[in-house]
């Protein structure tokens, strides 16, 4: 049965965890068991529709296998969806599925007082099926209407605990912020429809991703010299830079840690946070469109390295200063996200999803350690409130200690350490410039030496407060899921070590394995286990060698370069920047926009208004002393004039005749006197 | 035409509701609001019929009505139907029947509540069917008359105002327009719609128009532009919608909102854009300004607000000013050296599923407005609130599905129309689409600000005191209208199967001068 | 001299005229007021009778015509001035001329 997962049917993947969410969505309040079980199930038919997916997929790697259909007419053509089925495609689904697998059910147990536990579950659902959707969608316009999904959901779920006004506000920060990338790839899907006509990756040759689109979008040039290519890459790219929390747009993620923690681990550190890697990936024929064209000022990738490489050593600086255990992890998902991009922007876009892979094993691995620490310590977050934990916790303090040491890259055992492998050789490849690989090469320290500290801070030691001192082992439903994440942390690694790169193969579609022997890169594999070694051993001889005694003692760094640790505590004041440019403009935009609604425009129309008055005004003026006051006077004079008439109006019959008389005498003299004429 | 006249039965149906609930004088208050739904529901069903009926293959009007009316003037009573009318009419029998629920507990006079509405109803359905100027007009202006009353006698505290300043300001730009069409009339001695845009699209409307001084088609076509421009409302001409759409009572803010700002809309669509081609390609250039000056500063300018109605209001200016900056950048490309043929179909057809879309999205959140109003002392200030959702889980999931299919989720309604509006503005003036975005990142700013602020944090200010569950029949305003946003998000093909031969007409015909 | 019997007619009705006038202005008692007017009017039918009779053209019967159309006038004026008279008696128990000015103005 798993054999027969073809294009057309994987839409079942996502389609599953959505009618979870629709079940859970509908479910009342009591109805825990059926929200969660239905969650639950729904994903685990959907990773095994995944495996059967991966399987299709494998048998021809190369092979884009997929299924389109008109979504709804447009003009004389329609638009149109569709799903596909690719190595990539089918990877990511594994791993959603089966990462999303393990922390639903270790929020069974996470979530298991909250009073909101069936809506809990629907979210999740929801998550996973945008995110499922996002990952087998075959239309630009499709993934992007599941991102947004994924972002509603990630929302939702940030601000879960929504009558803690920190978490609502985090919520809302993570989408806007990610709302702010999202219009570049707005406008960069509708460049790429208006200039292809499509949006379909693959199309039978007539897909964005085909030759003949991408032969027409080079092409082409626009602002600046840049290729058209260029540019909707680069507008896509901003898209990936607020979802994967890379510089500028970083300072929401580690807001988002507001959420409970199995959020924190699915979406903000194992799949969500990785889509923009995934999706550059994804649209990566796109993004390397331009490289053959010389002259021009800037390809696409070049800016991914760069923008890559200041969010790697960046998270990596910042997580230094922090003391929250979820906020160091937050940094350090920045900072490995960062190294995604950077292996995307030096052109390997199968180290940067290899790493997405064996990160998202590991990171789950240690966002779900964390929370089974917070689990276990009633809430307690505070590193230096913590201690000690390593003795009643020691499911947890092992695999957490496994999930640093493969985020670390300690070597050769853990997956952390082939996928960072692959990233530094591919940087060490980049022509363009070695940047790139020093930057890599000072996080790895940086790496090694934050979660050192965060190890040594949160399992050695005593402990430094009350909750610490009573911590229990969590129930199994959560230590379950940490040790198979673990052995996954270790044997994911052998998928893609230089010596047998079966998942670079598979990926880049061939089907036979180049292996190299280990020695061909061993002078950077060296450099590099030594700058691990550097990292662990100084974050041993700080934080490890002389615990911390009390809560409130000075941090070790703190003591040596207090300006510097607060600026990295204030995380290097981002968030102040922002309020005070991006937010005071906006404030201002808003106060200047209310204002000319009540000032200028309402203004006018009030003036025309009092102009229409006082036009009334002199109107009414005008009909009172000039219309009415004429007719009043002329009536007065003759009525005046008839009174003074009517006294010779006598009454007296002989005056009239008389009058008569006179009259007919005179008529008669001048008759005669005219002479008769 | 001897055939069945179903679209004089969908215009008077609710008018001859309006005169049975006049003259049922001893009719109990919800006798009248039963009497008031059966006949506003008459539109849904005899729209739904006419759906049904409708040849989507066909272009051009169906179930024409013609019977000569004023035969001195030249004046037809002429009614016909094409996909933008039919999803017009569609949308007023969805909006009307919701408009009535929520105001189900009017405290005073069911019964003149009724009547108006319905009248307002008729009037509109009347704008959206009726093919020649004369009549056309008749309704455009029946249909203030209603709202005014409506608004004046159930409306807030300082709905005299705004019912005058509403009712003024709309017939100060119609009169222009009536001036302009008197010019029209006397140059070409017709006002029928499909003979003029003929005629239009021949050159020989500006050329009779022209015979009486030069100036004469421009001046005409600036009358005409005025009217509509009020109505919309474009930018700047904005001013009256915040106090009115306030001031009114729910189900007449949702009514405005829902159908009558549709109104204009369709005015551009149907007299102005076929009738002046070149000269609204003239002035495109400036038009689209405005247009984005209403998605931006509206949006902004709502993010200042502090009246929930208001700031409802104002993102009603937002969007509608997205219908009408697709459909300046179609007319900026008319004639253009670029082909941009499936460019201006998509903004085209952005512009009337965004229309609907809006239409159901804005009533449903003044539908949920009004009720936390009615709930809360008539308080509706943004700071009044917090916690709501704690205290009113379901009505929170409801506006917050209102909510974002407002600000474009995909998924929900909303976002299909803006997507193809972005998408065909890009492709006629890039530059709008990449300001216009501005829009929409301010539009989730302040719509998250508004719920966050109601609905999240601890229970606070109007909300401590509770917050009774939603009743059956707010439950019937609310259930219909979020229904409607999950279907047409996830099949747009509904309504795109409608308006698509239209489009593809249109977007054929654009290489006019 | 002598007179031709047109001259003498004409005389005679200008004697006439002037009784009547004379009568009309000077009497107080309203009935011999009327009496006077007509006695004004006989003088101008005799006028037409003698210019017919004697006139340069005469011509059938229009001189008697005018005549007999002034005659049925002067009746009705005599009809409608004896009603008026009757109703001034009525209202002042006199027929003075000189005290009916109600209607000054």
């Amino acid at each position: 049965m798993l054999m027969s997962v073809t294009a057309a049917h994987v839409w079942l993947i996502p389609a599953l965890p959505l009618l979870a969410a629709g079940i859970g969505a509908l479910t009342p309040r009591v109805g825990r068991r059926l929200a969660a079980g239905a969650a639950i199930v729904a994903l685990a038919v959907s990773f095994l529709l995944s495996c059967g997916a991966l399987v299709t997929a494998l048998a021809d790697p190369a092979a884009h296998l997929v299924h389109n259909f008109a979504w709804f007419d447009l003009g004389d053509s329609a638009v149109r969806l569709g799903w596909l089925l690719d190595p990539l495609t089918a990877f990511m689904c594994v791993m959603v599925t089966f990462v999303g697998l393990l922390i639903f059910i270790f929020s069974t147990g996470y979530m298991h007082e909250d009073a909101n536990f069936t809506r809990f579950f629907c979210f999740l659902s929801l998550f996973a099926a945008a995110m499922l959707g996002l990952i087998v969608a075959n239309s630009l316009l499709l993934l992007f209407i599941c991102w947004e999904l994924v972002g509603l959901a990630s929302y939702l779920l940030i601000g879960f605990w929504f009558h803690k006004p920190e978490a609502a506000a985090a919520g809302k920060k993570a989408f806007i912020t990610t709302r702010i990338g999202d219009l570049g790839l707005l406008l960069g899907m509708v460049w790429l429809y208006d200039a292809t006509g499509s949006l379909l990756f693959y199309d039978g040759g007539n897909g964005v991703l085909e030759t003949n689109a991408l032969g027409a979008l080079t092409a082409q040039f626009t602002i600046g010299g840049l290729a058209v290519s260029t540019a909707i890459g680069l507008l896509i790219f901003c898209g990936a830079v607020g979802k994967s929390g890379q510089f500028p747009l970083h300072v929401w993620l580690p807001d988002a840690m507001e959420g409970p923690t199995p959020v924190s681990a699915l979406i903000h550190a194992a799949t969500m946070v990785a889509a923009g890697v995934f999706l550059v990936a994804r649209v990566y024929p796109l993004m390397t469109a331009d490289l053959p064209l010389t002259g021009v000022p800037l390809h696409a990738l070049t800016v991914v390295a760069a923008i890559g490489a200041i969010t790697a050593l960046l998270g990596a600086v910042i997580a230094v200063g922090q003391s929250d255990i979820k906020r160091i992890l937050a940094f350090s998902t920045v900072s490995q996200l960062g190294y995604m991009m950077l292996a995307l922007g030096v052109g390997s876009w199968v180290a940067a999803i290899f790493h997405l892979l064996t990160h998202a094993f590991f990171k789950a691995l240690l966002f779900l350690g964390a929370g089974s620490v917070i689990h276990a310590a009633h809430h307690e977050q505070d590193i230096r409130r913590l201690g000690g934990l390593r003795r009643p916790l020691r499911v947890t303090f092992a695999t957490f200690a496994i999930g640093m040491m493969a985020l670390a890259g300690v070597p050769f055992l853990f997956s952390g350490f082939w996928s960072k492998e692959a990233i530094l050789h591919a940087a060490h490849g980049w022509t363009v410039s070695p940047l790139p690989l020093y930057v890599a090469l000072a996080g790895v320290v940086l790496t090694a030496f934050y979660m050192t500290r965060l190890v040594a801070e949160t399992f050695f030691g005593t402990p430094r407060s009350e909750t610490a001192e009573h911590a229990h082992e969590s129930p199994a439903t959560m230590t379950v899921p940490l040790v198979v994440l673990a052995i996954f942390a270790i044997l994911l690694g052998f998928l893609g070590t230089p010596a047998w790169p079966w998942l670079q193969a598979r990926l880049e579609g061939r089907t036979e394995i180049h292996g190299h022997s280990l020695a061909d890169g061993a002078g950077l594999m060296g450099l590099s286990i030594v700058l691990v070694a550097l990292g662990i051993g100084a974050g041993w001889a700080l934080y490890g060698r002389r615990p911390r005694a009390r809560a409130a003692a000075t941090d070790p760094i703190e003591g040596r370069a207090p300006k510097l640790f607060h600026a990295l505590r204030q995380r290097l004041g981002f968030d102040e920047l922002y309020a005070a440019t991006v937010g005071r403009i906006s404030d201002g935009l808003a106060a200047l926009a209310d204002w000319l609604d009540r000032s200028v425009w309402d203004g006018t129309i009030r003036f025309l208004a009092r102009l229409g008055v006082f036009a009334g005004v002199v109107n009414r003026e005008a009909d009172e002393d000039v219309i009415n006051g004429g007719f009043d006077a002329g009536s007065e004079g003759l009525r005046r004039g008839a009174n003074a008439y009517s006294h010779a109006q006598t009454g007296d019959a002989h005056g009239y005749l008389r009058v008569v008389a006179i009259g007919f005498v005179m008529l008669v003299l001048v008759v005669m006197l005219g002479g008769g004429r | 035409m001897t055939k069945f006249p179903l679209l004089s039965l969908l215009v008077f149906t609710p008018c001859i509701g309006a005169a049975v609930l006049a003259i049922t004088r001893r009719a109990s208050a919800s006798v009248a609001r039963v009497l008031t739904l059966l006949f506003s529901l008459s539109t849904l069903g005899l729209g739904l019929v006419a759906a049904a009926s409708f040849d989507p293959t066909r272009t051009g009007m169906q179930w024409i009505e013609q019977h000569t009316w004023i035969e001195a003037l030249n004046v037809h009573y002429r009614l016909g139907l094409d996909g933008l009318s039919l999803v017009l009419v569609l949308l007023t029998g969805v909006v009307s029947p919701t408009a009535l629920l929520a105001s189900w507990r009017i405290k005073s006079s069911a019964r003149a509540f009724g009547a108006l509405f319905l009248l307002l109803q008729s009037a509109a359905i009347g704008v959206f069917l009726a093919l020649d100027f004369f009549h056309w007009f008749v309704f455009w202006e029946l249909s203030l008359i209603p709202a005014f009353f409506l608004i004046k006698l159930w409306g807030g505290p300082a709905a005299t105002r705004a019912a005058y300043q509403f009712v003024i300001y709309t017939i100060g730009g119609s009169a222009f327009m009536l001036l302009g069409f008197a010019a029209i009339f006397a140059a070409t001695g017709t006002l029928d719609f499909i003979r003029l845009a003929q005629e239009a699209a021949d050159g020989a409307l500006a050329e009779s128009l022209a015979r009486a001084g030069g100036w004469w088609p421009t001046a005409v076509f600036l009358g005409v532009l005025l009217g509509l421009a009020v109505k919309v409302p474009l930018f700047p001409f904005h001013t009256w919608l915040p106090s009115t759409y306030a001031e009114a009572p729910t189900g007449v803010s949702m009514f405005l909102t829902g159908v009558m700002s549709k109104m204009g809309v369709y005015g551009f669509l149907r007299i102005l854009w076929p009738l002046f081609p070149a000269q609204l390609h003239a002035v495109s250039g400036v038009l689209l300004w405005l247009a984005l000056g209403g998605v931006v500063l509206g949006a902004f300018a709502a993010m200042r607000q502090t009246d929930l109605k208001r700031m409802i209001a104002y993102s009603s200016i937002n969007h509608l000013s997205y219908c009408l900056l697709a459909l300046f950048a179609v007319s900026a490309a008319t004639g253009g050296p670029k082909p941009a043929a499936h460019a201006a179909a998509a903004a085209l057809s952005g512009t009337i599923l965004q229309m609907f879309n809006h239409g159901i999205s804005a009533a449903a959140l003044f539908a949920c407005v009004g009720m936390i109003e009615s709930r809360c002392d008539g308080r509706r200030g943004l700071h009044d609130f917090g916690g709501l959702r704690t205290v009113a889980p379901v009505f929170a999931g409801l506006t917050g599905i209102a909510m974002f299919s407002s600000l474009g989720l995909p998924g929900l309604n909303g976002f299909v129309g803006e997507f193809l509006i972005f998408r065909g503005v890009f492709g006629l003036a890039p530059w709008a689409a990449a300001i216009a975005t501005l829009g929409l990142l301010a539009t989730a700013v302040f719509l998250l600000t508004f719920w966050q602020r109601v609905f999240h944090g601890p229970a606070r200010g109007a909300t401590t005191a509770g917050f009774a569950a939603l009743s059956g029949v707010e439950y019937a305003t609310l259930v219909p209208l979020v229904a409607l946003m999950f279907i047409l998000g996830i099949w747009p093909q509904l309504l795109a199967r409608l308006i698509n031969p239209l489009i593809t007409t249109w977007a054929g015909h654009l290489n006019l001068p | 001299m002598s007179l031709s019997p047109l001259q003498l007619c004409l005389l005679f009705s200008s004697a006439l005229f002037c009784v009547g006038l004379i009568g009309a202005l000077a009497r107080s008692n309203t009935i011999l007021v009327l009496l006077g007017v007509e006695l004004m009017l006989n003088a101008a039918n005799i006028n037409f009778i003698a210019f017919w009779r004697f006139g340069p053209a005469p011509s059938p019967a229009t001189g008697v015509m005018f005549v007999v159309f002034s005659i049925a006038v002067a009746a009705a004026e005599a009809a409608v001035g004896l009603a008026l008279v009757i109703a001034i008696y009525r209202h002042q128990k006199n027929i003075r001329l000189q005290e009916a000015v109600r209607l000054k103005g």
